[in-house]
């Protein structure tokens, strides 16, 4: 004879995440019946602003898609409006590209693992409480923080909305002192990556494994930022080009944000993902490193993605000193463009995940239509699926705090950019 | 503002400031989680009551200074800004979006049901109010911060004088006299860039021109901006009215002065 419990939790707004979002769940009988991440955040419609622009106004808007993450949003648009001009990048502005994008994912990762993550594994309602408990980890997070921020500002002035990315390459080149001066601070926080690497293998995860697709990109040589091809471990392996043959948006209800599935199934993207599909690619030290702490990869827990996060600040810190170590300033810090009509396809990994760019321009170079699809968009089915499966397994007998609190924190290790899910895309109305 | 902010209802309360969201992109709370040590320091100087996005969450607290971030677009956010008012004793709006409406009030110069048609299949469930407006146009607001993104310095600064009973200055000189400061090369002169400079507010350091471009107006509109000499001045490099008239209509297009710069050059007035 089981007794029937109902509960309802409702959680109307969620600290910690970027954005305005909610949770509800209604569960009956030991089984969630309803489960709504509720995405609220008024729709800004900005494929529809783009439309008329010239391609030179593209980067300066879209980065104000997301305050956490304009360079993603800068450098897949750039990469799509090249493609569809068809300009060719020199390697100088690839390489320097990769730095910059270094810069945001070390911000982004040092924002997420100390100042939203961190206080729900160790017990905190938020960072002021945990600084004072945690000093010394709250400013090893701070630090590296503005490192993160100050490799951004070195290509665009200022680390949100940055201002030196162009189509062709960036207006700017650094100069050889600030570089030289960014690079002592990069080895000097290696200090700082081994405590934080240190500290995240360490941290208590729950026993969450699950059943879940990763998907992203994949580059013949290096760790995945921009570039390559789009990979799952179902054998997915298209061009960004092939995008919209295998990946579709539903609008839901409950939510402004669509959401995106995988050959009608749920799927992740974003550092574990990431890390799932390319720990082959990783410097050899920091995967024995890993692997030497116990994490199996690729991983079927979904926390694990703060130790991905620590993983990728540390590789990127890496990276960016070793793009860097040679460094001669450019006669020139980009390619000429001539504007002309074309279809044009660009994806990169936002710190948050695969960030999809499609522009068609007319001969002037003016937008006729765009679309993006933001990494929040893509994992928010595979949010909903894993607050499924995780607060069954915790035990709907819990009490309501403890759900509460267990919601939330599946939906912070997603880190979900709910500002970025809320510019929308055209449905395709191909779909079954 | 000449009430002390400072002042406290019961003896030895820190102030209560409250950060809240509307319509944005969240660059301009970063202005305060960018900030590092000095974000520290200010919670130790006020209780953050309500910061989603840091952690505390209570928007309906009363606070001494409430700083609100993004542009209200909704019938939602209309009811919210107003209550927000109503409990806070210093309303302070941060960047663009609060200030002007920021980029998403494009679509004010659209239909927006035909926008949000397009885009949605359903566009029944999407409750969004025909125009995007700033904060200022709903409730009475003490304090502007241009920019977008607005500077973490401002803001704190702002704050600082807000707490000492003093009260902040904000500048509101064009951004050439920046840009002369900083010995940066002129874009305009020298290679015929249609840079926004002239018209628009100092506060980002000049950072476009140092870069090598011409500045995109995002702090908003300068004291005493002469648009229509501008306007002439790009058509005389060689801007077709549209593009022009998308200069002055692109992060500020809701700001008085921008809005009828564009609009004069959409209209194909003859100045």
């Amino acid at each position: 004879m089981t007794e029937r419990r109902e509960i309802r939790i409702e959680v109307p707004v969620l600290a910690r995440v970027e954005g305005e979002g909610a949770l509800s769940i209604e569960a009956r009988d030991g089984r969630i019946e309803r489960l709504e991440l509720r995405i609220y955040e008024p729709p800004r419609l900005f494929e529809k602003l783009l439309e008329g622009r010239g391609y030179d106004e593209v980067p300066d808007a879209v980065a104000r898609i997301c305050g956490i993450c304009p360079v993603a949003y800068q450098m897949s648009a750039v990469a799509a409006l090249e493609q569809a001009m068809g300009i060719e990048i020199d390697d100088w502005v690839s390489r320097m590209r990769r730095v910059f994008y270094c810069g945001e994912w070390i911000q982004s990762h040092a924002l997420h693992i100390h100042l939203l993550a961190a206080p729900d594994f160790l017990g905190y309602g938020n960072v002021v409480e945990l600084a004072q408990a945690y000093p010394e980890l709250v400013r090893r997070g701070l630090r590296l923080q503005a490192l993160g921020n100050d490799l951004i500002r070195l290509f665009g002035g200022r680390s949100v909305h940055p201002v030196g990315a162009r189509v062709g390459g960036f207006h700017r080149a650094p100069s050889p002192a600030a570089v030289a001066e960014l690079r002592l601070r990069l080895d000097a926080a290696c200090a700082d990556t081994d405590a934080l690497l240190d500290w995240a293998l360490a941290l208590p995860v729950p026993d969450a494994d699950q059943d879940f697709v990763s998907v992203a990109l994949r580059h013949p040589h290096g760790y995945p930022m921009a570039g390559g091809r789009i990979v799952s471990d179902r054998r997915l392996d298209i061009g960004a080009e092939a995008f919209e043959a295998h990946f579709h948006e539903l609008q839901v209800p409950h939510s402004t944000a669509l959401h995106a599935l995988h050959h009608g199934e749920p799927y992740m993207v974003g550092p574990l993902a990431r890390l799932n599909l390319n720990h082959d690619r990783l410097p050899a030290a920091l995967r024995d490193r890993l692997h030497a702490a116990g994490l199996r990869l690729p991983s079927r827990n979904p926390f694990h993605s703060l130790i991905a996060r620590a993983a990728e600040i540390t590789f990127a810190i890496g990276e960016a000193a070793r793009l860097l170590a040679d460094y001669v300033e450019p006669a020139s810090a980009g390619t000429v463009v001539a504007p002309r009509a074309g279809l044009g396809f660009g994806a990169t990994e936002a710190p948050r995940g695969l960030l999809w760019h499609r522009y068609e321009l007319d001969d002037m170079g003016h937008v006729r239509s765009a679309r993006i699809v933001p990494p929040t968009s893509q994992n928010q089915a595979r949010i909903e699926a894993d607050l499924r499966q995780s607060l069954e397994r915790l035990g709907l007998e819990q009490p309501d705090e403890v759900l509460r609190l267990r919601g939330e924190q599946v939906i912070r290790s997603y880190d979900p950019c709910i500002s970025c899910a809320t510019h929308f895309l055209r449905l395709d109305m191909r779909r079954a | 503002m000449n009430d002390d902010p400072a002042r406290t209802d019961e003896p030895g309360r820190r102030p209560r400031m409250a950060v809240h969201k509307f319509s944005s992109c969240d660059g301009c709370q970063l202005a305060l989680l960018n900030a590092g040590d000095a974000l520290l320091r200010l919670a130790e100087r006020v209780e953050l009551v309500h910061f989603a996005e840091a952690g505390p969450v209570d928007p309906e607290a009363a606070v001494d200074i409430a700083l609100i971030e993004g542009s209200v677009s909704t019938a939602e956010d209309r009811a919210r800004i107003v209550r927000i008012r109503a409990h806070s004793r210093f309303l302070v709006t941060l960047g663009a979006c609060a200030t002007a409406g920021g980029i998403q009030a494009l679509r004010n110069f659209t239909d927006g049901d035909e926008w949000l048609s397009s885009v949605y299949a359903r566009p029944e469930y999407i409750s969004s109010l025909a125009n995007v407006s700033p904060i200022r146009d709903h409730v009475h607001v003490d304090l502007e911060l241009w920019g977008c993104p607005v500077s973490g310095h401002q803001v704190l600064t702002a704050i600082g004088s807000l707490l000492a009973g003093a009260p902040p200055a904000v500048p509101d000189e064009s951004l050439c006299l920046e840009c002369k400061r900083q010995q940066a090369v002129c874009v305009m002169v020298t290679r015929g860039a249609p840079c926004l400079g002239p018209v628009t507010r100092t506060g980002c350091g000049a950072l476009c021109p140092r870069f090598g471009r011409d500045c995109y107006g995002c702090y908003g509109p300068a004291e005493h901006p002469n648009t229509q000499a501008l306007g002439r001045r790009f058509a005389g490099l060689g801007l077709v009215d549209e593009a022009i008239a998308r200069r002055f209509h692109f992060i500020n297009s809701q700001a008085p002065v921008f809005l009828e710069a564009g609009q004069r050059r959409r209209g194909n007035h003859d100045d």
